[in-house]
């Protein structure tokens, strides 16, 4: 097997035409960005109204919820592990808002938060200590998670608390404290990830477990506090969307947000085998898909269509990454 | 070199040739894991295959059974040449493979599982469990096996399930059954067992391949034997002619004549050994690989573990590492005793321990050098959670000069790294936590000639400065040049402590294969 980065010919893989430089490693780094500001040229040009605060104000809205949890699940991405809880996450907070609402603004947002890192605490137990596969462990919250949603919730409430109201809708400094907290949380990870002993760790153990053990790195504790902070920001983003939408739907809130996410983070560059989290990459592949989205519906294309995108996508991008592991075997 | 001796010979008796291959010759992406290799195994006999790690044997037996199609040569069975495109038209053909980990089915009677995809069938097409069952149990009894065939195979002990799998490939009329390391989970009574219904097998005219570690058991149970190394046949020819030494020199590739001492590697003279021990080790025992393995290194001394393979080296250094599951024993530092299987106890405590598998328990790929240098210091290295950055940048290029790593920076992946520049790198990660013990598992495998005359220059500089070292090799070289002491194992046990005048090769040999030291098989030295 060839140590060497630049792989060697390969009669089945021809060469990317346009050279080293912009091979397929360069691609899966920085493809998100190329495909981004195309697309926001072609808005420019195509969609009428399309540069207007307006406009571009509601697609950053839009995003966050996506944007919080993708944050999450890039993290458990870079372990090698996967989440599926998420949307079910999302929906069990949201269902607890107006349930605790009676408590205060403070009290409810905290239970809902409280369930997130619970949920979190669950999946990183099943898969960091007793070893159960991510893909499972997860599958199973997510299913069981949805029906504790609906048993908290059960149909739509609306929520009409000031504080919920005003956290969803109003701005600082003319920026939504929606986007503000994405902004935040962010930032906060990308710390996390770059300055961290904990976020050395959770690399390095995405990128090479046993390693990582042996090097005596406490990889359980790490694998479960990754899972604990995913949750966390899971319940953050059902706690948003249900601020903006200012009303519960448990059947509906975070429905197939985690393939979003988990689309998100590998067009963002991160590899689903682990060792490595793209921080910059996930936003950008964040907003990438809320601009699929939206473009879809500026021209009237109906969501279904919207979802068929998303789909050859995540397809595409998992193949790049692919096609980048093969030739380097 | 060996010569081949007596090879290309159909054996001496009489019987015809079951199975053979000629000038067979296999690559993989450059690496020859066969060259030009001729085997021949006739009808009725029990024939072993020997070889160290890399020798080819696996690769040998993949292309008898079809897994692997020769790039040159070919293959004879019963007379004819044959092309097997999978495994399972060698099987139709009456190849049958038995390996250690047993591929049947746990959830199905023995009873189904002897007749997987071939069971009798009733009038209606349905399944004839009474007439499965019956036919079974005769086949069991004929194999001399007392075993309820109505039982679910995963309930039956691992030796059982062997059986089991013997009895399929009889009851399938094979004509050679290949066991690949069918003993090495096995209990001693298991194991008798399974050479008794080899033995019956043989007594059929069966042809059998028989794989193991355990070199006692070639001599109780083979007729003939083949032995590769490095991918070519060194020596084919009966069992009973050849004796421990040298088939330990034929697997090594070491003639018993030419064992000197000296000059090949870069280590230098013994080291001080007057100290108190710093590593003891008693009654280590790790189920089914190491029983009662006791001994001590001091400060400045470099102890050799011997052994061939399979015979718990590797596990040794783990279980001392806590890595691996220990049942009994202690391990202590300086008097203090480690806790068992706690790895970061033992990395608190000072031990250290270089893996023999660089790739899957060593590097972290994508990390850099530096990160990679600085993983087991990580948690030591941080305050308030955040990385001691300053400091580590200090450690890592103190290390990289130290251990002259060449890399384009501290941040180039280290999977663009040969191989001699990683193995320093982990030298350089388990070199910062400052150990007093430092466990190296074949450091100079798989490295180049320039790289491994580093690290064993390293390896000697380490111990003037007063760390204990544990040194596995399997270089007999580096074993004997490089160590104070060699502790050699065979069977996860103890056989024998070398050391000073019986530190030579040719002691080491005898120790390997099992005979007295210094014994009358090579006084011609």
């Amino acid at each position: 097997m060839s140590e060497q980065v630049a792989a060697p010919p390969r009669p089945a893989a021809p060469e990317p035409r346009r050279g080293r430089r912009f091979d397929a490693d360069w691609i899966r780094r920085n493809g998100v960005y190329v495909a981004l500001v195309v697309l926001l040229a072609i808005n420019v040009v195509i969609t009428d109204n399309f540069v207007s605060e307006g406009t571009l104000r509601l697609q950053l809205i839009q995003v966050t919820p996506v944007l919080i949890v993708a944050l999450g699940m890039a993290l458990v991405i870079g372990t090698e592990g996967i989440d599926l809880s998420v949307g079910a996450v999302m929906a069990i907070a949201a269902a607890l808002i107006p349930l605790y609402i009676g408590y205060g603004t403070a009290v409810a947002i905290g239970m809902a938060v409280l369930a997130g890192g619970i949920s979190g605490a669950l999946a990183g137990t099943l898969v960091g200590r007793i070893g159960v596969q991510p893909i499972i462990a997860t599958l199973g919250i997510m299913v069981a998670g949805r029906g504790l949603a609906n048993l908290f919730g059960g149909e739509i409430k609306s929520i009409r608390d000031p504080g919920i109201v005003a956290l969803g809708s109003e701005s600082l400094l003319g920026v939504p404290y929606v986007v503000l907290i994405a902004a935040a949380v962010a930032a906060s990870v990308w710390f996390l990830v770059r300055r961290s002993t904990f976020g050395r760790e959770l690399v390095a153990i995405g990128g090479n477990k046993r390693a990582a053990e042996l090097a005596g790195l406490p990889v359980r504790r790490v694998l479960t506090t990754t899972y604990v902070i995913c949750g966390l920001l899971a319940a953050l983003a059902g706690v948003l969307l249900a601020a903006r939408s200012q009303a519960s739907d448990p059947t509906k809130v975070g429905l197939l947000v985690e393939l979003s996410a988990i689309t998100a983070v590998v067009i963002g560059g991160t590899p689903l085998s682990g060792g490595q989290v793209r921080i910059a990459g996930t936003i950008a592949g964040a907003l990438l898909m809320q601009l699929i989205t939206a473009t879809l519906i500026f021209h009237d294309i109906p969501d279904s269509t919207a979802q068929i995108a998303q789909a050859v996508i995540v397809v595409a991008a998992v193949y790049v990454q692919l096609g980048r592991r093969k030739a380097k075997s | 070199m060996v010569t081949p001796t007596d090879t290309a010979r159909p054996p001496s008796t009489g019987t015809a040739t079951v199975l053979e291959t000629e000038g067979v010759t296999k690559s993989f992406g450059g690496v020859q894991a066969l060259r030009g290799v001729d085997f021949h195994l006739a009808e009725g006999e029990i024939h072993a295959l020997v070889g160290e790690n890399g020798a080819g044997k696996s690769t040998l037996i993949k292309v008898l059974t079809g897994v692997h199609r020769p790039d040159e040569g070919s293959v004879r069975f019963a007379g004819r040449e044959v092309e097997f495109h999978r495994p399972a038209e060698a099987q139709r053909a009456g190849i049958s493979t038995i390996y250690q980990e047993v591929n049947l089915v746990p959830l199905l009677s023995v009873a189904r599982n002897i007749f997987l995809g071939r069971e009798p069938r009733t009038r209606f097409g349905l399944v004839d469990t009474a007439a499965m069952n019956r036919r079974a149990a005769e086949l069991a009894g004929s194999l001399g096996v007392d075993i309820d065939v109505t039982e679910d195979l995963g309930r039956l002990g691992l030796g059982a399930q062997q059986m089991v799998a013997l009895a399929r490939a009889m009851s399938v009329d094979s004509r050679v059954v290949i066991m690949d390391e069918p003993t090495s989970s096995l209990e001693a009574r298991e194991v008798a067992t399974l050479f008794e219904v080899a033995r019956n097998l043989a007594g059929r005219g069966v042809g059998l391949v028989f794989v193991s570690h355990r070199l006692d058991e070639l001599w109780e149970l083979c007729d003939r034997v083949t032995v590769l190394r490095d991918g070519q046949l060194v020596h084919a020819g009966p069992m009973a002619e050849l004796d421990r030494v040298n088939l330990v020199a034929h697997m090594l590739g070491r003639e018993v004549a030419d064992v000197v001492r000296g000059g090949t590697t870069e280590f230098g003279d013994t080291h001080r050994r007057d100290r108190e021990p710093v590593l003891a080790v008693t009654g280590l025992d790790v189920r089914k690989r190491l029983h009662d393995v006791a001994f001590t290194v001091r400060p400045g001394e470099v102890v050799g573990l011997g052994g061939l393979l399979g015979s718990g080296r590797s596990e040794t250094v783990k279980a001392v590492y806590g890595a691996l599951p220990v049942r009994a024993g202690t391990v202590s530092v300086d008097g203090r005793p480690v806790r068992a299987n706690s790895v970061r106890h033992a990395l608190r405590s000072g031990v250290a321990l270089l893996s023999e598998d660089r790739k899957a328990e060593g590097i972290v790929p994508d990390l850099s050098v530096r990160d990679n240098i600085a993983l087991a210091v990580l948690p030591r290295f941080s305050r308030a959670g955040l990385v001691a950055e300053r400091r580590i940048d200090a450690l890592v290029d103190t290390f990289v000069r130290r251990l002259r790593i060449k890399a384009a920076g501290p941040h180039q992946k280290v999977r663009e790294l040969s191989g001699g520049n990683q193995q320093k790198v982990l030298m350089a990660r388990w070199l910062c936590t400052e150990p007093r013990v430092f466990l190296l598992d074949e450091p100079t495998r798989g490295i180049d000639v320039g790289a491994k005359a580093e690290v064993q220059a390293l390896i000697d500089e380490l111990a003037e400065q007063g760390l204990a070292v544990v040194l596995i090799s399997s270089e007999m070289d580096e074993l004997v040049e490089g160590a104070d002491r060699i502790v050699v194992l065979r069977d996860g046990t103890v056989e024998r402590e070398l050391s000073g005048e019986l530190l030579t090769s040719a002691a080491l040999l005898a120790a390997l294969a099992g005979a007295g030291a210094g014994s009358e098989e090579h006084d011609d030295e």
